[in-house]
């Protein structure tokens, strides 16, 4: 009996010392968004800052670049591409789930080979594409070429096939169209699959950055983090500025994942790729 | 009644010939575009001699990979690269096994616990990397003033003297070990949920301790989960190229070029210089290596179910 108190607390101290390691660079992002320029620049660090409503880093940075811009921004751009993908993704994981067509195994077994494929190696091609289309520096050009993913089509493909094959011939004898099916029984049955889709693709879209510098020229048209990372080489932009800058940016998807974590941890733990 | 609505529908063959592609083609208009057409593209490209982004070219022919394999550039990128994976990935991997084995208990505050250690897998890199940069900060940084406590000099983590910089590279391992953790604890969680618990049980009734029964049964039934992160996370982290952003003003490492990596270079090449073909075949290397690995990670996942 005692044994196994001594274990359980050894468990404890590693389970909080690792979690306080993890957990501090966020305490330490938002703590110093709150402090003054002295206190940022003392040593031995100050801990805490000594006004947690100190908002002027906030205001400042504000001021010093259009951060409000860059987060609607971001918000624009994260619910239209994120709401046509799940439709694109949606459709495509029906088609392959169940409707019978010459090819359907072989075209799927094509897709997930594509899968492997990183995106830098599709980047010099899309970018000459985005070009003729004259997307270059619009929002559009963050949405059109993430309008697909094979990604969750996999996932969602693989849920779908776990519906029950009866429930849709009973419907389909009823009557139901197959769209009908769809969105009636298939999509409300599957929707901890899809929110966690959404969630992984809500992450995805928010964090996405290279696409992003080397597609949008202006400064109205900059997503958050591309905003951050112009604002941090702007020079004279003072580090607790861009830590109150960065911290805005974050707080969204920290939010998020407060809320849906069951949900984020399990379609990580089911696809075993990065969202 | 309802059998003959049925077969009528059956019957109907033009809508069922169709129907497929009409769900199918939104997914298959985006993909043609931006995944398939890429793809040949690519290709092709890396084959086009000083091809630029008119579309004009000079001749076909190996002298871009030629020119990649021989830039010293692109050397600097490989070693920068395979250092960071082969250090940020063992040591994660180690590091995740712990916490995923302490993790995978009846214990109290797992909601808390588990925010803790996730976290960093939602925050974007490039936001939350500046605030590493603060904390690796030569004079100020939280980082030096720990290592002060144990009696170890400030280190010049993200600065260069006499031109060379070898801590850089220290920066973004130790930033990518943070940042890769939280999805390598989830994988192996839950490779330790799918492990029967009746195996625990029988090794306790023969009196094994907690080493033994880690050593014996948890590591060897969880192997096939840590051979499948190892992999995925090596892929992942062959990309490495949001986590070196935030320390230098979005250069690579101090003197802008000392941490190069693959995906540094092929922008470069890409967006910097403009030479498409090079571009093109460094990312064909880059997807080659990949390749090698994601057949590894299969025969491995086929291994594991038989």
């Amino acid at each position: 009996m005692k044994k196994i108190k001594i274990g359980h607390v050894f468990t404890y101290v590693v389970l909080i010392f690792g979690a306080l390691l993890m957990i501090f660079p966020f305490y330490w992002m938002i703590a110093t968004s709150f402090k003054t320029a002295a206190e940022y620049s003392s040593y031995p660090p100050v801990w805490a800052p000594s006004n947690w409503l100190n908002f002027s880093n906030f205001i400042e940075a504000f001021k010093a670049a259009p951060f409000g811009r860059y987060f609607l921004n971001s918000v624009v751009v994260t619910v239209i591409s994120v709401t046509i993908n799940s439709f694109t993704t949606i459709c495509a994981s029906f088609a392959f789930s169940r409707l019978k067509f010459k090819g359907r195994d072989f075209l799927f077994g094509c897709l997930l080979s594509f899968m492997m494929v990183p995106f830098e190696m599709l980047v010099i091609t899309n970018y000459q594409t985005v070009s003729k289309l004259r997307l270059i520096n619009t929002l559009a050009v963050l949405i059109v070429p993430f309008t697909t993913s094979i990604f969750y089509t996999y996932i969602l493909k693989g849920f779908f096939d776990t519906i029950s094959d009866s429930l849709y011939y009973s419907a389909r004898i009823d009557g139901a169209s197959n769209w009908k099916y769809l969105w009636r029984v298939m999509v409300p049955i599957a929707k901890p699959s899809l929110v966690t889709i959404i969630l992984l693709n809500t992450i995805a879209s928010w964090n996405s950055y290279l696409w992003t510098s080397l597609t949008i020229t202006s400064n109205i048209n900059r997503t958050i983090p591309l905003g951050l990372t112009v604002f941090m080489t702007d020079a004279g932009s003072n580090q607790q500025l861009q830590l109150a800058a960065a911290t805005v940016t974050v707080l969204p998807m920290i939010i998020i994942f407060i809320f849906s974590r069951k949900y984020i941890v399990n379609g990580v733990a089911r696809g075993g790729i990065k969202g | 009644m309802k059998n003959v609505k049925n077969k009528s529908n059956e019957a109907n063959i033009f809508n069922r010939k169709w129907e497929p592609l009409i769900y199918l083609l939104p997914f298959a208009v985006g993909l043609l575009i931006f995944t398939v057409y890429p793809i040949i593209n690519v290709v092709i490209m890396s084959f086009k001699e000083g091809y630029r982004l008119s579309g004009a070219f000079n001749g076909w022919g190996l002298a871009n990979y030629i020119k990649v394999l021989n830039d010293p550039l692109f050397k600097n990128a490989i070693k920068n690269t395979f250092t960071y994976v082969f250090t940020v990935v063992p040591i994660a991997t180690i590091l995740s096994i712990i916490v995923a084995v302490l993790l995978n208990q009846k214990i109290k505050g797992i909601a808390l616990f588990q925010t803790a250690y996730f976290l960093p897998m939602v925050t974007s890199a490039i936001a939350v990397g500046l605030v590493w940069k603060y904390m690796f900060n030569t004079d100020i940084g939280v980082i030096n003033w720990v290592l002060g406590l144990f009696g170890i000099d400030p280190i010049n983590w993200l600065g260069a003297s006499n031109g060379v910089a070898p801590y850089n590279i220290w920066v973004i391992c130790i930033f990518g070990i943070w940042n890769m953790m939280p999805f390598t604890i989830i994988l192996l969680l839950s490779g330790l949920q799918n492990i029967d618990p009746l195996y625990y049980t029988a090794a306790r009734v023969d009196g094994a301790n907690s080493l033994k029964i880690f050593t014996r049964i948890t590591l060897p039934l969880l192997s096939p989960t840590i051979f499948l992160t190892l992999i995925v996370n090596m892929i992942s982290s062959f990309k490495v190229y949001n986590d070196v952003i935030p320390f230098w003003r979005g250069e690579a490492g101090v003197t802008g070029r000392n941490l190069f990596t693959f995906v540094y270079y092929i922008k470069n090449a890409f967006y910097s210089n403009k030479k498409l073909g090079v571009a093109a075949a460094a990312s064909i290397l880059l997807f080659g290596i990949i390749f090698v690995f994601t057949m590894l990670q299969r025969y491995i996942q086929k291994k594991a179910k038989n």
